[in-house]
């Protein structure tokens, strides 16, 4: 990384997450863990199974609190702030794309992808409508806005998943095995089209995943063994194809 | 513009939409709960004020009269009190009665007042006597305390020089039509005859037997109480005021007061312990409502953990979550209330032409009012949103990690 490198989007010091706390079953998954995710950047994060990944995935998502140790958001020590400003914070930085794509069985593709704005706005107006659809166009799905989600294939409802991940442009993405119950060949698709988004709007992704050949496609490639950090490889700066 | 609605009445609505067959479970008893209690108040209402219809329909609702004679305690020097018979009470007259009567009237609550001179006499034709109450009555006056001229089979009900106004049972027994004289004699010997001026059928008959309408000067002399009266009859706004307004008067005047709901503390017992029970019925339904709604919602928020999960994830608050079940809650209620009006109407209606009086007329009227309508909305709104606080408190705690990851 040269010296003009863009602020870091997180930076976890010290991190520690336990469960059961105060229980003779208390267990401890993260044990300290220095990492900081700079803007842009696409980072790969592997490791055998219970090694914390979706844990730590969970703390950066602001969607559990550590046991111990800090999480600063755009340099902001997220520990200090209260449960309903985190629950906005969230909405507003960070897009989640979770193995099970997660979709709200109820609504619409369209609506799916409306529903971060519906959040933070309090109710939907036509630029949301505008947005979501130009995003439902970019993953190839503005055919498909008005099905529900039961109406979609796997791969479908991930690139559905991804849009609505987008939709409030934030600079953080987090996907927990994105492609893990998909064929290898949508597999790629589902990747290619994280990274082109990735180098798009520049907001900075970590993927969990198990397949080593789409690790190997990313800028920084993160290994968790027992809740410490094994490994961090940087490989190439972001590539700037095309 | 496309009209939108905000976040949580499009997820709420839209919980309901998805879960067809618990909402429309729901929705069943809700409205049959509201219909329940709807077509119940009303019915009652309805039955009730027609008893109290029917009884007042006879009668003033407060009468004044001349204070009862008392006996005086004997109390010999020895300070034995001695046991007296009870006096015999003879008809006098209120006194100073126009100046009580204006007192009255001036009383408020009080919108009508109406002097009588009343007494036991013989009704005589032919060969046959019976025994009336003669009433001496000023007709204008009277007819604003009972509403006579309802209850005319023929001629008016007008007394004038020696004018009657009779029963029907009584013309029966006396074989007399309008127009024919009878004669009236009293227990001191004057008597004096009449002509018949209208016959009435106030629906009891012992009153169509008894009843003899006179003007009050007539009554005066034949009962010897020259320009009295013997009691005043008094009309009241609010029939359930009468009981204040008779205490009130029995201060002011001293006179003996008596008031309708005193005559007829039987069945006004009666009327409570009806609304007792109907208030109890509403009661134990109410809560069975509410516990329908409160049980479908908890199951609904246990099914929808998944969801809830994603959309805390997605940056919606715990408010957001909470507003979402209690609006699911209030529609159920507000849903259930309209439909259950209608319900309660049509049930209104079929009950009404099957249950009928013993002349053909229904019981009651097909119609509701439109207070318990409002009163019906209202209530299980609020009911459907208390019941929908304990859900909703729990959606709205639920950790959005443990439905995330499962
Ligand atoms: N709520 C919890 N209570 C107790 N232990 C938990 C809880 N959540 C996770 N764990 C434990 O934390 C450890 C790490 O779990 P985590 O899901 O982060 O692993 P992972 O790396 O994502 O695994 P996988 O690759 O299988 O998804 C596991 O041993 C798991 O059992
Ligand atoms: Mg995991």
């Amino acid at each position: 990384m040269n010296a003009s490198a863009p602020p870091p989007v997180i930076e976890l010091r010290g991190l520690r997450k336990a469960y059961n706390l105060g229980t003779p079953v208390e267990t401890e998954v993260l044990h300290g863990i220095d990492l900081s995710l700079a803007e842009g950047e696409f980072a790969a994060l592997i490791g055998p199974s219970g090694s914390g990944k979706s844990t730590l995935l969970n703390l950066i998502g602001l969607l559990e609190q550590p046991t111990r140790g800090q999480l600063l958001m755009g340099g902001r020590d997220t520990a200090q702030l209260p449960e309903a400003e985190l629950t906005a914070l969230r909405g507003r930085s960070i897009g989640f794309v979770f193995q099970f794509h997660h979709l709200l069985p109820a609504f619409s593709a369209l609506e799916n992808v409306m529903m971060p704005a519906i959040i933070a706005r309090g109710v939907a107006d036509d630029e949301a409508e505008a947005d979501a659809l130009a995003l439902l166009e970019a993953v190839g799905l503005k055919a498909h806005a008005h099905k529900k989600p039961a109406a979609l294939s796997g791969g479908q409802q991930q690139r559905v998943a991804i849009a609505r991940a987008l939709a409030l442009r934030p600079r953080l993405i987090l996907a927990d095995e994105p492609t893990g119950n998909l064929d290898t060949h949508t597999a790629d698709e589902i990747f290619a089209l994280l990274r082109s988004f990735n180098q798009e709007q520049r907001c900075a992704c970590l993927i969990v995943t198990h397949d080593p050949r789409l690790a190997a496609r990313s800028d920084r490639v993160i290994r968790l063994v027992d809740g410490r950090l094994d490994s961090d490889t940087l490989f190439t700066p972001p590539l700037q194809e095309n | 513009m496309k009209f939108r609605l905000s976040f949580a009445w499009l997820v709420a609505l839209r919980f309901l939409r998805e879960g067809r067959m618990q909402t429309l479970l729901i929705l069943a008893g809700t409205t049959g709960g509201v219909a329940v209690i709807v077509f119940l108040t009303q019915l009652i209402t309805q039955l009730q004020a027609q008893i109290v219809d029917r009884v007042l329909g006879s009668q003033a609702h407060v009468i004044l009269r001349p204070p009862e004679e008392s006996n005086r305690r004997a109390v010999d020097e020895d300070g034995y009190a001695t046991l007296i018979e009870p006096r015999a009470q003879r008809l006098r007259s209120i006194d100073q009665w126009e100046t009580v009567m204006r007192l009255a009237a001036a009383t408020p609550g009080v919108t009508a007042v109406s002097p009588m001179a009343t007494g036991p006499g013989f009704a005589v034709r032919g060969q046959a006597n019976r025994a009336i109450a003669l009433m001496g009555v000023d007709a204008e006056r009277y007819r604003q305390i009972v509403r006579m001229e309802e209850y005319m089979q023929s001629g008016r009900f007008a007394v004038a020089g020696t004018h009657a106004v009779i029963g029907v049972e009584l013309a029966r027994d006396l074989g007399l039509r309008l127009g024919d004289k009878l004669r009236v004699a009293v227990a001191n010997g004057r008597d004096e005859l009449l002509q018949v001026g209208g016959i009435f059928d106030i629906g009891n008959k012992d009153l169509n037997r008894r009843w003899v309408f006179v003007t009050l000067p007539l009554a005066q002399s034949l009962l010897d109480l020259p320009g009295g009266v013997s009691n005043l009859d008094l009309t009241v706004a609010d029939i359930f005021e009468a009981r204040a307004i008779a205490d009130t008067l029995r201060g002011a005047t001293g006179l003996s007061v008596d008031n309708w709901m005193q005559t007829n503390a039987q069945l006004l017992a009666a009327l409570r312990n009806q609304t007792v029970s109907n208030n109890l019925i509403r009661s134990f339904v109410t809560l069975i409502v509410a516990l329908g709604i409160a049980s479908v919602l908890v199951v609904s928020v246990v099914q929808k953990q998944k969801e809830i999960g994603i959309l805390r994830a997605m940056g919606a608050s715990r408010g957001m979550i909470l507003r979402v079940f209690l609006i699911q809650g209030a529609v159920v209620g507000a849903v259930g209330s309209v439909a259950g009006s209608a319900l309660a109407f049509t049930l209104l209606q079929v009950f009404s032409s099957i249950y009928r009086n013993a002349d053909g007329s229904p019981l009651f009227a097909a119609e509701l009012e439109p207070r318990f309508m409002v009163m019906a909305a209202l209530v299980a709104t609020s009911v459907g949103l208390l019941s929908a606080l304990i859900p909703a408190r729990r959606a709205a705690r639920m950790d959005p990690v443990q439905a995330i990851r499962s």
